[in-house]
């Protein structure tokens, strides 16, 4: 990636302008109405409840929108990080320079969407109580923090990296075409994938255990039921009208297992599905 | 056809100062014509201008739009799953028993994204494509796993690179559903090569902290080497 031509871009940025961002897409519909629609009705996938799906409060073009929710998430994410490596005797030494690492990619996403928004970046001290979040979620969870409970802040961990990639990969289509801000946006998502992944096999080496692995297996792998909400839908077994479950491995020559089915797909969730999982530490 | 053909020559004759990749998408997408039509006049036009041409022999053009860009990812699948069904099926030296779930997880991932994308795909699907992993020691661990980074990080880059063309919202998403867990597949491979690498400064800028991008024109010559089938994706940037 070009990171120099992506600030070029971006400071030439009039957010109120989100089609500036996407010169090819304009191209490609001015040229192509028709077309298109041909195309379209070709198309095997099954689209209709699809298209006209509402992806939550966050609308299709609201760039604006759709950034400051992902710097919020950001917000949090930072916090949290830098909570946990600032804390003495949570995380072992081992393993603190992985988590110095996750914190840095977090504090540089919150500098990179603020850079993006300018003017239009909610301020962070908006969030939580005059910008300081309550890490039990309102007392559902406990005082890890105070008490330098590892396991129970990497269940945290592991959920907010798996919540942030639903999150994103949610917001995609509502700023689809736009070049600039729909590859960071994914740029973003896939790096938080990775966070969520060593976060699971951080979690899987503590336990000695063969979960969580890596990916995403059904509704809630993580073995704290707490967080149920976070994974919901993640049992999906249909993709884009296919059925997953009449697919046949040719390498085994049997189904798939519902195991392999799930894990396949990361599920996205919507402004209205996130919202409410984040909100009890104080994500407004 | 011949009326195609006699077309797409005319325009890309026309197209010397425009962007000829836009303007035969245009007339691509005009004419109706699906995926599978658009590789075919690709090589029609490849031998009509074979002589001023490198890509002489028939390729398989991925198309363009947003079945390109899914064509794009079932070439990138069908390579991926072939190299893992390779991995389980002859295991490295000294495998273990995780490592072995570990890899046939991955496998069958992979598999399903490809025959995912054959089956939403239809009739539009590029055919299957030939594989050659002789440059891979499969009996050396390390082999195997510098490979599988290879192939993950660069399925990462390839989707993240390519998604902004995207004209179709479902479609995005399920490209973002398939990313996603490349990007895991990336990160357990990185902590098993080097503890510590899931996401280090050679796949995320030490900036802005985002993923690595490519376009499909920097992703194919990176695959060709394993691939017997030459494809191309002249239609995608």
């Amino acid at each position: 990636m070009n990171i120099f031509s992506i600030l070029e871009e971006i400071e030439k940025v009039d957010p109120e302008m989100n089609e500036r961002f996407s010169p090819r897409r304009d191209a490609i519909k001015n040229l192509t109405s028709f077309g298109s629609k041909v195309a379209l009705a070709s198309l095997p996938f099954a689209l209709g409840s699809l298209l006209n799906k509402a992806y939550g409060q966050t609308t299709v073009g609201d760039v604006n929108g759709t950034l400051n929710f992902a710097l919020k998430l950001e917000y949090l994410e930072s916090a949290f990080y830098n909570t946990a490596i600032a804390t003495p005797g949570l995380i072992p030494a081992a393993e603190l320079a992985n988590f110095q690492i996750i914190a840095a990619h977090e504090n540089a996403h919150v500098a990179f969407l603020k850079s993006v928004l300018g003017t239009a970046a909610v301020v962070q001290t908006t969030q939580g109580t005059n910008g300081t979040y309550d890490w039990t979620a309102g007392g559902t969870l406990p005082n890890y923090f105070a008490t330098k409970d590892y396991a129970t802040f990497l269940i945290v961990a592991n959920a907010f990296e798996d919540t942030g990639v639903r999150a994103y990969k949610g917001q995609a289509p509502n700023v689809i075409g736009n070049q600039v801000v729909l590859t960071a946006a994914l740029s973003i998502h896939s790096v938080e994938a990775r966070h969520a992944s060593h976060i699971r096999t951080v979690r899987r080496t503590l336990a000695s255990s063969t979960s969580p692995k890596s990916w995403i297996t059904g509704a809630n792998d993580t073995g704290f039921a707490g967080i149920a909400a976070n994974y919901a839908g993640e049992d999906n077994t249909s993709q884009g009208g296919v059925d997953l479950t009449t697919l046949i491995n040719p390498t085994t020559n049997a189904k798939f297992t519902t195991t392999a089915l799930t894990e396949a797909f990361d599920e996205p969730l919507t402004y209205a599905q996130v919202l409410p999982l984040v909100s009890p530490f104080g994500v407004k | 056809m011949e009326n195609l053909k006699k077309d797409d020559d005319l325009l890309v004759e026309e197209s010397g100062t425009l962007d000829a990749k836009m303007e035969r998408r245009s007339f691509l997408r005009y004419a109706g014509v699906g995926a599978a039509g658009v590789g075919m006049l690709a090589v029609a036009a490849c031998k009509k201008h074979s002589d001023d041409s490198v890509t002489a022999t028939a390729a398989i053009d991925v198309g363009g739009g947003d079945i390109g860009v899914l064509n794009y990812a079932y070439a990138l699948e069908q390579l991926e799953a072939a190299f893992y069904i390779k991995v389980v099926a002859s295991p490295y030296t000294g495998m273990t028993a995780a490592e072995t779930q570990a890899f046939t997880d991955i496998r069958d991932h992979e598999i399903l994204h490809r025959e995912f994308l054959k089956a939403a795909l239809g009739t539009s699907a590029i055919p299957s494509l030939g594989v050659n992993f002789s440059s891979i020691d499969f009996t050396s661990k390390a082999a195997v796993l510098a490979a599988a980074k290879g192939f993950e990080d660069t399925g990462v880059s390839a989707y993240n690179g390519v998604a902004y063309i995207m004209t179709n919202p479902a479609y995005l998403t399920l490209a973002g559903k398939i990313v996603s867990v490349e990007a895991r597949h990336a990160a357990f491979i990185r902590d098993m090569i080097s503890y510590g690498s899931f996401a280090d400064t050679t796949v995320v800028d030490s900036t802005n902290a985002l993923d690595l991008t490519r376009k499909p024109s920097q992703v194919l010559p990176i695959v060709a080497v394993y691939l017997t089938t030459s494809i191309s994706a002249n239609l995608l940037p």
